[in-house]
């Protein structure tokens, strides 16, 4: 087993090899996120040190106006007193100030690291291929850019910034106190070795807790979105009471798992305020004594004792950093497991420039298989000259969609090569292949947006007259005219009323304006009904006239248009040949002609 | 302005709504409350024995005497872990507890809420209602409340300690802080404000990196991940800008939250030094002061975070209750009726149906229609694209509510039967079909979960769903979200058995067998042909091959029923059906492949779909 992407990611039991690959690689993204804002981190450092010191010289000042400022006062001398008051009150207000500053310094960096790790995140999210998203589905996917992605920002919002000013707190608490009196110093020294242990316990404890925390939350996000995008299907199903109870189960497993957290917590805390309190009452004894004595002043005691009190009053603050610190580490784990998946379709290192393509595609060679021992296409050649309309048919399973999606680039082929006019499409620059090739699928998604923005998605620079006119292409622009705001409605609030053959036709213009030589249909127009079927075939007629089209329907209609037939069973081409010439002869197509035909009226 | 009146309703009454589902844990609460003050009055009075000790045995200098008030010391720091203890023992666990309760109800309400509500609300906005709004909000309760609450009380009995050991540095003390509760009031407005704002951008974000995950085979085909990641980063930028002003709000807070304690510690040592040289205060009664005085520190620094994560809790309860407040108007009725002996007589009488937001001037999708089903018998529905035909289908089981007239089903409004026994009696195949992360098993008998292997190996067998049998685990497979991915054609086989296993009176097919090939539609239609025989049914088809299961066929035409009748009757006499239904033209091979329009043997009436014009950019 490996621990490499997102493999195992959702194992508990990783062995200590593994979990410093995991920790190493997360560290790693880390720095890289870290690197660029350097400059800016220094500053910040160099604020919280400076107003962390201001802060901390308050109890010295008490001090001095208690021990010299009082005995002089008595001799009418307001300096020493001044000097105390004066210094308390700099020293408090400069501290205010950097305070304030580096609130906005640190919310500056972490937007900053927050904005990178988004984009990144989202932008490899694209890159990967389809063939990692059918396997790691998009509930996770989605946890990983929300919901982890939330847990990193809590970590950079507060808990980053609170470690840091309290972590910086606590050392020049304990610098001071030193400098004051070492003694006591060393006694709060000496309390560091309990809370040394006791850190130590927590933070094992709360690893483990924690990636079940993060598990059980990424399952009950996955019930939760499947509910809502299947909403229909859970009602007319009468699955609500089921639901009720699975998500009841996951959210209670959900609660253990944060419970559980929260009660280490609440040891860790009480625990804390006891190290620290016991002590105070150590350094009040030993100080106590030596001020009996006459061996300490007064207010050097009362600076040891606020000293002391205050060292551990940032503790339970670092410790809620702990608790964030873990989830953000756990997140961050999943995360750089994603960013380290390496798309299987990698966009060409020296791309070659295809400013003009014909449209010749070409099969070279070409063996297909999603996994090494189940070959889905075997080896074949076949060569589709420019504006060759090619119909693809073949009953479900024989490889249709697999061989339209090797020429989309979807897929690199396992061995052999695909070529657009003679260039690999593993070498071609994706911006140009993307011009050139365009593929439109039967599920038409919509995005959010009006229905001309979904329109010119194929185009983003195109003006309105080109949205209509390709609406109008394929017998769109009557109902998106008929819309409340015709071209400017917003598709998501309509959504649900968008019907499944409105959605393939605005698909359709999307492909249309597009402009592309090549153009793939793979079941495009199976939701539309006969009408705009005919609508969209006659609109084909003449866009196809000068394009290289492969297109797969199961309604042989589409043959009209082919120059070309293929017939694919079990990831072969068994038939190929004019329409006329397969109809006419006895093989497999001769059949299935017949039989759409019987279908037919 | 009315949403400013309505923002000033209160932070305190807008978390107040969460009562309802923080009542059985506030015992808890209040206990750990009681708790936290104890912790807290401790913490009050070491400062008090420092000062015997101070102006006990230290001003004389007998070092035998100090044992015991050290021993004190110890004891009440002893106490004051101790409480803490206790405090998070309290309140920690019922926390959770709301929070599941909270997240249970918004679940139960989104499930229950009709389809139009999703139809209007991206479930990013949802999910981020669900997960982070409650976690705030579980936070708030098991830790911002009781802190808040102990916090302020202790900032009181604190300044009230000071006052008494000596009043006129107590009341510099009190005083000094005034401008403190002044600026936490206007950091009230300016940072309620921003914080929604925050949440609602990032609901919005949300919903972006679900559509770039679900839509991901359209940008990939269109190359525009990029374009997309634009968007995106816009969408961010924005949300970062809201986040940076946020943090301004809160650098300000901070500001006077240290400033002020600072400032008032300053003056208060030039008076106490100066008050102590006059005599008029004890040397320990000072250490006293400035130990309390630090003790306050913390209370009142917290105050600022307290008071950002109350604001937070507010906007998260705010959003919480939009959607537990929003009505949902289809329920089920107050004296359900019963169908003693369903035969499954279903009938549309002058039914009318607009969606809520169609604009007035708009005519609503469906108009007076009127339409029968017998028992048993399988009808039809053809009209073109949008005409409302899975719109029709959807009312049937009241996933939307008919505006206008009634659907009977044997006789009783569908509007008097619980939502439960109508969608017993009624099932649905969708065209997109939904499979849910379960095992095919599961999928199939998502309407019948008591049905027998036998009747499950049936409604397989019509559907020509026998593929399931070669998947790795056969029945057992994990398909949907966290399982094996099927195909469009494979989803739809299985939706359709889904529906067949149902085993209901009726049978509502909205295009079924659209991804299916040639061949597997043949044999599923054939196979289909036996369930239809017994079962009424209402079928959405595009071609003619799905109507010929059809007994009767009903044509749908401008939001209405234009005509009903056998499909050969129709052929021959309605022109608009002619249009709608008849195939593309002849079977290929016949005529020669024209460029431009083809001829049609059928005169085309164009009603509502005009010519098509080619010029689309070449």
């Amino acid at each position: 087993m490996t621990v490499s992407g997102v493999e195992g990611e959702e194992r508990q039991d990783y062995t200590r090899a593994e979990s410093r690959q995991i920790r190493a690689r997360s560290i790693r993204l880390l720095g890289s996120l870290i690197r660029p804002l350097r400059a800016r981190i220094v500053l910040t450092i160099l604020v919280v040190l400076v107003s962390t010191a201001a802060q901390v010289a308050g109890p010295t000042f008490v001090a001095l106006g208690i021990d010299s400022g009082l005995p002089a006062l008595l001799k009418q001398d307001w300096l020493p007193l001044s000097f105390a008051v004066v210094g308390f009150l700099l020293t408090g207000t400069i501290g205010a100030l950097l305070i304030a500053w580096y609130t906005v310094l640190t919310a500056r960096i972490s937007q900053a690291i927050l904005i990178d790790l988004r984009k990144r995140v989202f932008l490899h999210t694209q890159r990967l291929s389809l063939e990692f998203h059918e396997s790691y589905t998009s509930g996770k996917i989605i946890a990983r850019q929300t919901s982890d992605l939330d847990a990193i920002r809590e970590l950079l919002d507060s808990g980053l910034s609170q470690l840091v000013q309290g972590g910086l707190y606590m050392l020049f608490t304990a610098i001071a106190l030193f400098s004051i009196d070492w003694l006591s110093g060393l006694m709060l020294l000496g309390s560091m070795i309990p809370l040394y242990f006791l850190t130590r316990w927590f933070q094992i404890a709360s690893q483990k807790a924690f990636r079940e925390t993060r598990t059980a939350s990424a399952r009950v996000i996955v019930q939760f979105v499947e509910t809502m995008t299947g909403i229909r299907a859970v009602k007319a199903f009468r699955k609500e009471k089921r639901n009720e109870l699975e998500f009841g189960d996951l959210v209670e497993k959900y609660r253990y798992a944060n419970e559980r957290t929260i009660n280490l917590f609440g040891i860790f805390d009480p625990a804390l305020v006891l190290i620290g309190n016991v002590t105070l009452a150590v350094v009040l004894l030993v100080g106590g004594l030596r001020v009996a004595t006459g061996g300490l002043a007064i207010g050097v005691l009362l600076a040891t004792l606020l000293y002391t009190r205050s060292f551990y009053a940032p503790a339970p603050e670092i410790a809620m950093f702990y608790n964030s610190y873990q989830s953000a580490a756990a997140a961050l784990e999943k995360i750089s497991g994603v960013l380290e998946e390496t798309p299987s379709v990698p966009d060409p290192t020296g791309p070659i420039a295809l400013l003009k393509a014909r449209g010749t595609v070409e099969f070279r060679e070409v063996e297909f298989a999603y996994k090494e021992d189940r070959i889905v296409l075997p080896k074949f050649n076949l060569k589709i000259p420019s504006g060759q309309i090619i119909a693809l048919v073949g009953s479900t399973g024989a490889g249709k969609s697999t061989l339209a999606k090797l020429i989309a680039r979807f897929y690199d082929p396992t061995v052999g090569s695909v070529t657009l006019d003679g260039v690999d499409l593993r070498q071609l620059h994706p911006k140009d292949l993307r011009r050139a090739i365009v593929m439109v699928t039967q599920e038409a998604y919509l995005f959010s947006g009006t229905v001309a923005d979904n329109i010119s998605l194929g185009k983003p620079e195109a003006t309105r007259e080109e949205v209509i006119a390709a609406a109008r292409a394929v017998g769109a622009h009557e109902f998106i005219s008929a819309l409340p705001n015709g071209y400017d409605t917003d598709v998501n609030k309509r959504g649900g009323r968008v019907s499944a053959g409105q959605r393939q036709l605005i698909s359709f213009a999307r492909a249309f304006i597009a402009d592309p030589v090549v153009l793939i249909l793979d079941e495009a127009t199976a939701s539309l009904d006969i009408p705009s079927e005919r609508l969209v075939q006659e609109g084909l007629q003449t866009l196809l006239a000068d394009r290289t089209a492969v297109i797969i329907a199961h309604r042989l209609s589409t043959v009209a248009i082919a120059d070309r037939v293929l017939v694919m069973e079990h990831g072969r081409i068994v038939e190929d040949g004019a329409p006329a010439d397969l109809i006419a002869g006895t093989g497999r197509f001769a059949q299935l002609h017949a039989a759409w035909r019987d279908s037919l009226v | 302005m009315s949403k400013d009146v309505k923002k000033k309703a209160g932070t305190l009454a807008s978390i107040m709504r969460v009562y309802p589902y923080a009542k059985p844990a506030m015992g808890r609460i209040y206990l750990g409350m009681v708790a936290a003050m104890l912790a807290a009055l401790v913490a009050l009075a070491i400062p008090q024995v420092l000062r015997e000790i101070v102006d006990g045995p230290l001003k004389d200098g007998k070092a035998d005497q100090i044992w015991w008030p050290v021993g004190l010391v110890l004891l009440l720091g002893i106490a004051e872990a101790a409480m803490i203890w206790f405090r998070r023992w309290f309140v920690l666990q019922p926390g959770t507890h709301i929070e599941a309760r909270m997240r249970n109800g918004l679940y139960n309400q989104l499930q229950d809420l009709p389809v139009a509500f999703h139809d209007r609300w991206p479930s990013g906005q949802l999910l981020s209602r669900a997960m982070s709004d409650l976690n705030l909000i579980r936070r708030w309760f098991s830790f911002g409340l009781v802190l808040f609450v102990v916090n302020v009380i202790t900032i009181v009995v604190g300044l009230a300690v000071l006052v008494s050991i000596n009043w006129m540095l107590g009341l510099l003390f009190t005083v000094c802080s005034i401008p403190l509760w002044i600026y936490g009031y206007v950091f009230e407005r300016k940072y309620s404000v921003v914080a929604r704002r925050s949440q609602d951008q990032a609901g919005d974000l949300a919903t972006a990196v679900e559509e770039s995950v679900h839509g991901i085979r359209v940008l990939k085909a269109f190359g525009r991940g990029k374009f997309a990641l634009r968007n995106f980063a816009a969408q961010a930028e924005q949300l970062r800008g809201t986040e940076i002003e946020k943090a301004k709000a809160i650098a300000g807070i901070w500001l006077w939250l240290i400033l002020v304690p600072d400032v008032s510690f300053a003056l208060c040592l030039a008076g106490g030094v100066w008050l102590a040289s006059l005599g008029q205060v004890s040397v320990g009664a000072l250490v006293a002061f400035f130990a309390t005085a630090t003790v306050l520190r913390f209370p009142i620094e917290s105050i600022g975070f307290l008071l950002s994560m109350t604001f937070d809790t507010r906007t998260a309860s705010d959003r919480f209750f939009e959607v537990l407040d929003e009505v949902n108007t289809i329920t089920d009725p107050a004296s359900p009726k019963q169908i003693a002996k369903p035969k499954g007589r279903l009938v549309f009488e002058k039914v009318d149906f607009r969606y809520p937001d169609t604009p007035e001037s708009f005519p609503g999708l469906l108009r007076d229609v009127n339409l029968e089903l017998k028992p048993g018998e399988t009808m039809a529905i053809v009209g073109l694209t949008g005409s409302g035909k899975s719109t029709l289908t959807a009312l049937t089981t009241r996933l939307y509510e008919v505006t206008g007239g009634r659907i009977t089903l044997d006789g009783v409004d569908i509007r008097d039967l619980t939502r439960q026994d109508l969608r017993t009696e009624i099932a649905m195949a969708f065209e997109d079909a939904t499979l849910f992360s379960a095992s095919v098993r599961d999928n199939v008998l998502l309407g019948r979960p008591e049905s027998t292997e036998e009747e499950l190996r049936r409604a397989l067998e019509i559907a020509q769903a026998d593929f399931v049998y070669e998947l790795p685990e056969g029945l057992d497979t994990k398909v949907g979200e966290e399982g094996l991915s099927l195909s469009g054609g494979q989803r739809q086989r299985l939706a359709l058995a889904r529906a067949v296993a149902a085993q209901p009176k009726v049978l509502v097919l909205d295009d079924p067998l659209s991804a299916l090939d040639v061949d597997t539609e043949a044999m599923v239609e054939a196979a289909l042909r036996q369930v239809l025989a017994s079962t009424t049914a209402m079928i959405v088809a595009h071609r003619p091959s799905t109507v010929m299961l059809a007994d009767r066929v009903a044509l749908l035409q401008d939001g209405t029923i234009t005509a009903v009748g056998k499909h050969s009757e129709l052929l021959a006499k309605n022109e608009h059906y002619r249009f709608v239904i008849s195939s593309l033209d002849e079977p290929q091979g016949s005529r020669p492949v024209v460029a431009g329009p083809p001829t049609t043997p059928i005169p085309i009436v164009r009603s509502g779909v005009g010519r098509p014009s080619t010029e689309v950019g070449t």
